[in-house]
Order: structure tokens, then C-alpha cells, then sequence
């Protein structure tokens, strides 16, 4: 399982990459994995207000549809307008190309609350048992 | 094959009406006329006829093939039903006419079979009184949900949570949901039944429902039912019986004596009416007494002197589930099968269907993982979790019984059985159709062993391979359109 | 009878492969306090005694009365290959096309039916069959409360009051508010519409022709609806799609409607066929199955459930609907009925029942005392004024062979004196012309 450095990860396998007050959100390498070929994104729209850990957008596959959780408080600036024809991005890269949405933080404290890749990687090797 | 569309010739004329017995009307004016004819393809009768019939034979179904649908009970569908079902005094009847001044007497032998129906029901599930209204078993759960909202709305409690175990059926949270209820799911425990303690950490005050099947999805019976439903009543709350598997139970214990409050059937399953491909199906649904006033409208009520009437009379009714009376085609086929096996047929038809389960149980445990290894009723659930190290998936499983002209079992159902396989054979099967079934299954895990590729390979005898269902799914083409 | 094939000797090895002494055995887990308290079922009867008791039952339902109660269901003639195909029973005894290598022959019918219900109905997206074409609406009113986020819905009173029913019904646990506009004249009024259209609409209902029989065009309507932000939904009648404006030519987001009158008997109420069609924007809101074409492993054509992320078995408490089982056989059977009537002969069955209505009104017309209301043009089914209350006479019609027409007093207030006639190509003139002077005659 890829799990790159210098992001922040959540237990629902959520990633964000944060760039000053701006983050960009997607879901894990073993979170695509899972679900399998990734057929539809439905993402938050622009604008909306999000809470830490409240639901935010929606990854279907053929067989299972998966809730998105935010990793922080705050305002969605835009979404990844590649997903819609190109949902195959988050199989192929979950972390780059295949990003759900960019968001600004309310609140850079929450960082404090989610997990770095060591932690992560430890965490979903766990799950693994 | 194809499409139907594709066999289109312009100018070919199939089915035609004739000349009309009276003159053209006046035309009617252009703004409330299509613009554009619906481009439906022009073919002669055969060219239809023999476009479905070749259709037809690209089919698996209960009467080419052995069918072990976990949960959906495809047993043999009876013909001489369908030959009742067509009787054009039944067929014909506009659903109206009783409703007409006078029409009463229009209908009675209809009224008769919905009222009969009933109160057959009524003794195969304990229950006190029916409503054949709803069209399908998911419309039923609808419908007792609904029922136990209106009971709970009239003692003037406002109850948010409709209790659930995690092996139920999706239409059961679905259900309840669409009916305005929250969800709360309890997990199964090691030894498949619904765990106890946390069931009673989560009832409360604020539950209006528990949503149960007996028995459960792993085809096992919980021993605690009673318990449950009295804990649930103790707190306020009414018991849902959702009537999937009733065919286990049938003479041998009624959801009504259990302690249950709403019970749906599916008459499709139970109680042999034609699956038809996906519908129709008919789901009824019974109620304890407490909660009969809120049925459905209109009900079929006898008078004195014998004759069926509909009784619109009752104010605290719901309202309409249906348009009129249900599935009344359906629930005709169902009375006609109840009839034919009567009391005895009824209970001959579980004993078989739990023997014949518990065969195959019995000789594929050392095959395949068993997740509760005890005996089951009417269906068995398997893990194929041994297979699936060798990299042979359920899935791979049932597309390889499909080349050796078995309908798969119900796969990856319920969810909280990895790999899941869920046997349900029914009573209509006879020993050799099992045993050549259990043959190949065996066959099946030697081959997980020594020759996986060969079952990930399958089908190879079907008309089309494995299907590529992520592109439909990205790349929906869902109708044929012209160039 | 039970169908059951197991010899004594067979149940015999049966149990010893269990291990199980006897039958008794494989039920011990039901403890005896949960054993039946009664199960008074008469013993099973023979195939020819059942078969004798329900023909008997039969003949007791009248199916001489000469037909002209429509009112949402219709008596059409039924082609004889519509049965010889639904009876099959390689179609009829199969199930939900879930593995779909094996149910090809299904999954291409509904693919099919879904086209044919898009060109019907000139819109994108067509399901795979809801239950009827009540549930259907409510289906459609739903889906308009969760696209839109709002939560009114206007509905017509030219909406069948059955299908206005099963929408308070199903929603009365739910916040959605609903507002019915009156009609004026037997029609839609536009200036009711306007009164009630706003920013919390979600969306607004019509019915073509309507419960009256008139018929309407819509577009104009529809893009004061669109303008607010709500969805336009039509609830219309298959049949006269061979000659009437199509809800998507008008515009609208979603057209239900009820498709018994496409190659369905009136069976006394069910099974019926609820459809939708949708614009292709509302597809991932629209319940129900849906059957798309892709490519198997070499490249060939072929037929899958797909968008199933939608339904109960996989989004259990957040699918679009709890619907599992629909109405496939229906489907397949409107599908046939449609095939064999093609192009031209959706249009000629049409046309039958337009004439044949108009000559009904005139013939209707010429009795003395009653009123054929001309006040909007209608397909096969309009109503007449008569100067006694229409229950009666549809009572003493009875009498004469005449299932005369649906009484609107019934579902209308103070139209006591008002029925509804409906003619179908089965109607001949004779028929017609008999129940104009039958009418005289009770009049």
C-alpha cells in the first residue's frame, strides 16, 4: 500500500495535503483498493461549509458505494472537475491526479487530530488482522 | 443478439387494427399532437415472436434449471395456476366496477378470493387481519412500517429508531428509512445470532421498531426470539417479521404466536407464484389486532348474508398502498397453491425444504468454511474463504456452476459472512438434482486446489463472457438510440 | 399435492447423511412453547378440485358488461402472441437477472422496454419497471425533493385522485408539504399554478390527458416551472403517446405513468406496470432497476444491472428507494405489445380510439338531457353532464349489459350529475350507438 509522506490521514482513509490555509482531500491507496474500479464521484459542492469528520462526498464503485469524510473544518473552494469523466483517477492516483476536492482550513489546530504516514501505515496494517 | 431496434424495415406492418367502424374525427390541432413518432421499430409477427422466443432460450430459470437463490425461495411454480390466472372471469374485471352503486355484486367471486386469501394468512401466521395491497415484499416492509408509525403516532409517541440486525436484508433499513425512521444496526455475534447485549444497550424508549427474520439470513432460528420480542414490547417498542423465510416455519411455529406485531409475506417465494424475471411479486402484510385499524383502504369485509363487499369505513386507516386491491393475479395463484397443498401439503413443503437444505450442509461442510456450523432450516450459508486464498472468489465459483447448468446460489449475501454462499434449494428438488449439485460443487473446490484458472475462466458456455460491469457502470448506455 | 418428489427410502439416506433421527430432529431449535397455538388449514385438495372451485368462483364476476369505465385503466385488446411470449415460462420462472451471463435473455427484453419507454415518452433515461403508476409518481415526487433539496410539492387536481392518495400515504411521516391547484373547466389552470409556484416548490405535477379526459400542452407551463427551479413531472397514458404531445417534446424532467393499457389485462387491480423516464441529468436519482449494455472479456455486446449503487441491497439505508422486485413480466409484456404493434400501429391504435371517442360524443350528444363537455379536446375518454346523478344511471345501465362510465361525483365534489365516458378500439359502433339509446331510454 502506497501511504506518501507529508500528508495527514484519517481513519475513514482519508488524505489531505495542506499548502498554507489550503488543503486538497482524496481517499488512500487502500481505500481505492478496496472499493475496486472506481465508477462515479459524487463530490461536495462549491461553497459548502464542512465540519472535521462530517460527510462530505460520496466514491462508488460497481458493488459498494463509500461515504467521504472531511479531515478538517471548512469552506470547499472547488472540486476536481477531471473526476467526472475520468473516475478511474482515483484507482490510478489517489493521491495526485485523482484528489476529490481543495478546501480552506477554519481551524489549523484539527491538524493535531489526524495521523501522518507512519501512523497511518500502522494503522491500516493493523486493520489487516 | 440483436436488438430488436436493429431488426426494424421500414414499411413492415406486424399487428394491425383494421380499418376503424366509424369515420376519421376531425384531426386534433397540431400543438397537442407529437411533433415526432416514436421510432419503434416496424416488424412483422414472427419477426417479434421469434426475436423473444430465441430471448427466452437465453435464460436460466426454475423450470430449465436448478435454481438455489438463497432467500428467494424458487421453488416449482405450479402451471395449473397459471391456467386459473388466465380464466378471463378473473382476468377481464375491471377493478372499478365494485365501486360503481351496485358494482358490488360485479365482483364477488374476486372479492371472494382476497377475502379467503386473508383469512388463510391470517392462520398460517397467526396474525389477526390482512391487507393484500402491497405489490412486492419490499412495498410490504413499507407498508408495516408505516402501520407501526400510525400506532405509534395515535399513543402520541414520537419514535425516531428502527432496530435491525447487520445479516438483515437491505430493503429492511431502506424501508424504514423511506418511512422517516433512523436506523440503528446490531451486530451478529460469533455464534450468528443477533447479539443480545448490545440489542438491549440500543432499545430504548426511542425505538419504535425491530425488524427481524426468522429465521435470520444464515438460515439459523434464534432460540431467543421470545425474548426479544418481549424485551421490545417491554420498551415500547412493536416486532417486524419480515416474511422472506417463511418457508421453514410453515405448521411449524407462527410469527403471530411469537410475539410478533407486523409480519409481510412474499408470495412469491413462499407461496410459488412465478418470480417473472424480477416481478411481480406480492408482499401482504398481517398486523396483531391492536393494529388493525390502521390497514389500508379498502378492505374486503363479508356481509351477513354471505356476499363480499369493500369496506372504506375505517377512519384511521393509512390510506392507499396500492391502487386498488394488490396483486390480485398474484394473490390468486398464491390462494390457488394454498388450496392444492392445504394444511398438511404447507407443512410437508418446510419439513422437505429444511431436509433438503440440511443435506447440503451436511455433505459440502467438509468442503467449504461454514461460519455457523450448526444445523440450518431452509437455506445454508457458506464461506468460500478456503477457495479464496487460492484466489478462487465466490463469484468465480458461481460464473463456473453456471457452465454446468446450475443457477448460482445467492452470493456475497449476507454481508457479514465473508464470501458468502447461501443455499437455498427448496422442496421441490429432488434428491438427484442436489446430489448432482453437491457433485459439482465438490468438483468445484477440488478444482480451487489444483486447477484454479479453470474456474476463474467461467462461463465459457454462455452466450457472453464475463461482463465488463465497470464500463456500464462509467459508460452508461441504458437504450438503444438511432444514428 | 405438494410437489414434492422425495421417496421414503430418499428421506431416509437424506437424514442418515444429516446424522438427524428424523424430521422432528431438524426442528428442534423451535422450543415447544413457540409451536403453532392453531394451524386449522383444510387438507390439500387436487388440481382439478381447486380448478373446478375457482372456475365456479370466476363466473360469479361479470365479464359481459360492455366496458366504457376507464378512469386511468383501460380495456385494450391484447394481441395473442403478448401471452404466448409472457407464457413462456424460460422467461416467467426465472428470476432478477443478477448474474447476468445466464439471464441475457431478460436483461436484452428490459434493455429493450427501457428504449421503447424513452421513445414513448421522449425522454432519456427509462428504469426497469416501478409497480404501478401510483407509486411511480411518488417515486418521481421524491426524487424531485432530493434533487432539488426542497420539500412542496404542487400537484393538479386533474391528478387521478387514486394516485393523490398513495402520494399522502406514503409521505404523510415525511416533511414534504404538498398543495393541489383546482382545475377550471375540467382543465389545468395556469393562473392556480402561479399562485402557488415559488422557491420551495420542488416540483409541480400534471396528468395527460387528465382524470377529465382533456388534454393539454403543457410547454408553456413547464418553463415557468423550470424558471423557479423546480422539476416538471407528467403522469400520462401510454396509448395516446401514438398521437399526443410527449411529455419530454413539453419539456418535462419526469413522465410516469401506469402501462397497463400496453399488452396488460385489467386483472382487478394488479399486477400493473408503473414507468419513469427521466432526463438524463436525474439518473443517478431514479429508483428501480436499470439494465445497461457493455462488452464481455472478447468483445461481444451484451446486457448487465448497472448503477446498482442507487438500490436497497447495496446502499441499504441511503438507496434512492427500497424497491427490489418490480414488474418485469409486465414490462416484457408492454415491450411485445409495443414490437408487434411498431411504428405505425402505436399510431393506428391511437387514432382508433380518438375517432371512435368522437363519435361517442356525438352519438352522446344527440340524447336529450345530456352534456358533452367540449371545453378542451380529448383523446378516448371525456366527460358528460346528465341531468340525474351519474351513480344512478351507471346503477340502471347495469341492467342494459353497460358498464356506462366512472361517476366523478365519486372523486370530485358537486359532480354528482357528471360521468366519465372512456372508449377504446374495442368499442364498435354498434356498441356505441346501443348505449346512447340505452341511455335515452333510462334518462
Amino acid at each position: 500500500m502506497n501511504t506518501p509522506e507529508g500528508l495527514f490521514y484519517t481513519k475513514d482513509h482519508e488524505w489531505a495535503r495542506v499548502e498554507g490555509k489550503k488543503a486538497y482531500i482524496g481517499i488512500t491507496d487502500h481505500a481505492q483498493s478496496a472499493l475496486g474500479d472506481i465508477t462515479f464521484i459524487d463530490p461536495p459542492k462549491k461553497g459548502q461549509q464542512l465540519k472535521q469528520g462530517g460527510f462530505c462526498a460520496t466514491v462508488e464503485s460497481v458493488k459498494a458505494a463509500s461515504d467521504v469524510y472531511s479531515p478538517f473544518s471548512g469552506v470547499v473552494l472547488d472540486v476536481n472537475r477531471e473526476l467526472s469523466g475520468h473516475p478511474e483517477l482515483v484507482n490510478r492516483s489517489p493521491y495526485d491526479k485523482g484528489y476529490i476536492f481543495e478546501m480552506e482550513l477554519s481551524d489549523e489546530k484539527e491538524k493535531a487530530g489526524l495521523m501522518d504516514a507512519a501512523g497511518y501505515a500502522k494503522y491500516i496494517e493493523g486493520l489487516a488482522e | 443478439m440483436k436488438l430488436i431496434f436493429e431488426k426494424h424495415r421500414e414499411g413492415r406492418r406486424g399487428f394491425s387494427y383494421g380499418k376503424a367502424d366509424v369515420p376519421p374525427a376531425r384531426p386534433l390541432g397540431g400543438k397537442y399532437c407529437r411533433k415526432e413518432d416514436a421510432k419503434l421499430p416496424c416488424l412483422s409477427e414472427l419477426d417479434v415472436v421469434r426475436h423473444y422466443t430465441n430471448l427466452s432460450r437465453m435464460n436460466y430459470s426454475v423450470d430449465t434449471n436448478f435454481y438455489p437463490l438463497g432467500s428467494c425461495t424458487m421453488k416449482y411454480n405450479p402451471k395449473f395456476t397459471e391456467r386459473i390466472a388466465a380464466f378471463e372471469g378473473f382476468s377481464l374485471v375491471h377493478p372499478l366496477l365494485p365501486q360503481l352503486k351496485g358494482g358490488g355484486m360485479l365482483a364477488q367471486g374476486s372479492l371472494e378470493v382476497l377475502y379467503e386469501t386473508e383469512k388463510l394468512l391470517c392462520e398460517i401466521t397467526g396474525m389477526n387481519a390482512f391487507t393484500m395491497q402491497p405489490m412486492a415484499g419490499a412495498h410490504g416492509e413499507l407498508t408495516g412500517v408505516m402501520l407501526i408509525a400510525a400506532w405509534h403516532k395515535h399513543q402520541g409517541s414520537r419514535r425516531k429508531y428502527v432496530i435491525v440486525p447487520d445479516s438483515s436484508h437491505g430493503t429492511n433499513p431502506a424501508s424504514a428509512t423511506i418511512a422517516g425512521y433512523q436506523v440503528i444496526v446490531i451486530p451478529t455475534d460469533c455464534r450468528g445470532y443477533m447479539d443480545m447485549d448490545i440489542y438491549k444497550s440500543k432499545l430504548n424508549e426511542e425505538t419504535a421498531a425491530v425488524m427481524l427474520t426468522c429465521p435470520d439470513t444464515l438460515g439459523i432460528f434464534n432460540p431467543r426470539i421470545k425474548e426479544i420480542a418481549d424485551l421490545a414490547h417491554q420498551a415500547g417498542a412493536l416486532m417486524y417479521y419480515d416474511g422472506a423465510n417463511l418457508n421453514a416455519l410453515l405448521g411449524k411455529a407462527r410469527p403471530g404466536d411469537i410475539g410478533f406485531d407486523v409480519v409481510h409475506i412474499n408470495l412469491h417465494k413462499t407461496f410459488a407464484t412465478p418470480h417473472g424475471g424480477g416481478g411481480p411479486g406480492a408482499g401482504p402484510v398481517g398486523v396483531s389486532e391492536k393494529l388493525a385499524e390502521f390497514l389500508p383502504i379498502s378492505r374486503v369485509a363479508r356481509r351477513g348474508d354471505g356476499t363480499f363487499a369493500l369496506d372504506y369505513n375505517h377512519p384511521k386507516s393509512i390510506g392507499y398502498i396500492a391502487p386498488f386491491y394488490g396483486n390480485f393475479e398474484v394473490i390468486l395463484k398464491a390462494f390457488a397453491y394454498m388450496l392444492c397443498l392445504g394444511g398438511n401439503g404447507l407443512v410437508r413443503a418446510a419439513e422437505i425444504a429444511v431436509l433438503n437444505a440440511n443435506y447440503c450442509r451436511a455433505k459440502l461442510k467438509e468442503y467449504y468454511d461454514l461460519p455457523f456450523d450448526k444445523a440450518c432450516m431452509h437455506e445454508c450459508v457458506f464461506s468460500a474463504a478456503r477457495q479464496a486464498r487460492n484466489g478462487v472468489h465466490a463469484l468465480d465459483i458461481a460464473k463456473y456452476l453456471i457452465d454446468k447448468g446450475y443457477h448460482p446460489p445467492t452470493i456475497y449475501f449476507p454481508l457479514i459472512v465473508k464470501e458468502a454462499l447461501m443455499i437455498e434449494p427448496t422442496e421441490t428438488e429432488s434428491k438427484e438434482t442436489l446430489d448432482g449439485f453437491i457433485d459439482t460443487m465438490i468438483e468445484i473446490a477440488r478444482l480451487a486446489r489444483e486447477e484454479p484458472s479453470l474456474v476463474k475462466q467461467a462461463p465459457v458456455s454462455t452466450p457472453v463472457k464475463r461482463l465488463d460491469e465497470t464500463k456500464a457502470a462509467r459508460e452508461p448506455n441504458l437504450r438503444w438510440r438511432e444514428k | 399435492m405438494s410437489y414434492i418428489p422425495h421417496t421414503q427410502e430418499e428421506i431416509g439416506q437424506m437424514l442418515k447423511a444429516i446424522g438427524a433421527a428424523d424430521i422432528g430432529a431438524l426442528f428442534k431449535d423451535i422450543p415447544p412453547a413457540l409451536r403453532p397455538k392453531s394451524f386449522n388449514i383444510p387438507e390439500g385438495r387436487s388440481e382439478f378440485e381447486v380448478t373446478r372451485y375457482l372456475k365456479r368462483l370466476s363466473s360469479k364476476n361479470a365479464t359481459g358488461l360492455i366496458n366504457f369505465v376507464g378512469a386511468g385503466f383501460y380495456d385494450h385488446f391484447i394481441p395473442a402472441a403478448v401471452d404466448a411470449i409472457a407464457g413462456r415460462s424460460e422467461f416467467y420462472t426465472a428470476y432478477t437477472p443478477y448474474q447476468p451471463e445466464c439471464s441475457q435473455g431478460w436483461l436484452q427484453a428490459i434493455y429493450e422496454y427501457q428504449s421503447i419507454i424513452c421513445e414513448l415518452t421522449g425522454l432519456d433515461v427509462s428504469n426497469a419497471s416501478l409497480y404501478d403508476g401510483g407509486t411511480a409518481l411518488y417515486e418521481a415526487a421524491m426524487m424531485a425533493v432530493r434533487s432539488t433539496g426542497r420539500n412542496k410539492i404542487i400537484m393538479d387536481s386533474g391528478v387521478n385522485l387514486i394516485y393523490r392518495t398513495m402520494l399522502y400515504t406514503y409521505t404523510s411521516n415525511l416533511s414534504v408539504e404538498f398543495v393541489e391547484i383546482p382545475v377550471v373547466h375540467g382543465q389545468s389552470s395556469r393562473d392556480e399554478l402561479l399562485k402557488h409556484l415559488d422557491d420551495k416548490t420542488a416540483a409541480v405535477i400534471f396528468q395527460n390527458p387528465n382524470f377529465f379526459g382533456a388534454v393539454d400542452d403543457y410547454s408553456d407551463v413547464v418553463s415557468k416551472v423550470h424558471k423557479s427551479g423546480a422539476l416538471a413531472v407528467a403522469s400520462v397514458y401510454p396509448v395516446s403517446l401514438g398521437l399526443l404531445r410527449s411529455p419530454g417534446e413539453m419539456g418535462f424532467d419526469i413522465a410516469t405513468g401506469e402501462g397497463q393499457s400496453l399488452g396488460i389485462p385489467l386483472s382487478f387491480g394488479g399486477p400493473y406496470l408503473g414507468f419513469m423516464a427521466v432526463k438524463k441529468e436525474l439518473v443517478r436519482q431514479m429508483p428501480g432497476r436499470i439494465v445497461g449494455a457493455t462488452v464481455d472479456s472478447e468483445g461481444k455486446r451484451g446486457f448487465v444491472l448497472t448503477l446498482q449503487t442507487r438500490e436497497q441491497h447495496i446502499r441499504r439505508e441511503k438507496a434512492t428507494s427500497n424497491i427490489c422486485s418490480n414488474e418485469a413480466l409486465c414490462a416484457l409484456r408492454a415491450a411485445v405489445f409495443t414490437a408487434l404493434l411498431g411504428r405505425q400501429g402505436l399510431k393506428e391504435l391511437a387514432g382508433h380510439n380518438y375517432d371512435k371517442a368522437e363519435f361517442a360524443k356525438d352519438a352522446l350528444s344527440a340524447v336529450p338531457g345530456v352534456e358533452v363537455k367540449r371545453s378542451s379536446p380529448t383523446f378516448n375518454e371525456f366527460t358528460v353532464k346528465l341531468p340525474r346523478p351519474a351513480d344512478e344511471v351507471v346503477y340502471r345501465l347495469i341492467d342494459k349489459g353497460f358498464a356506462c362510465g366512472f361517476p366523478l361525483g365519486r372523486f370530485y365534489k358537486n359532480m354528482d350529475n357528471y360521468l366519465l365516458v372512456a372508449v377504446t378500439e374495442k368499442r364498435t359502433k354498434e356498441e356505441i350507438n346501443l348505449l346512447a339509446d340505452s341511455l335515452e331510454a333510462v334518462l
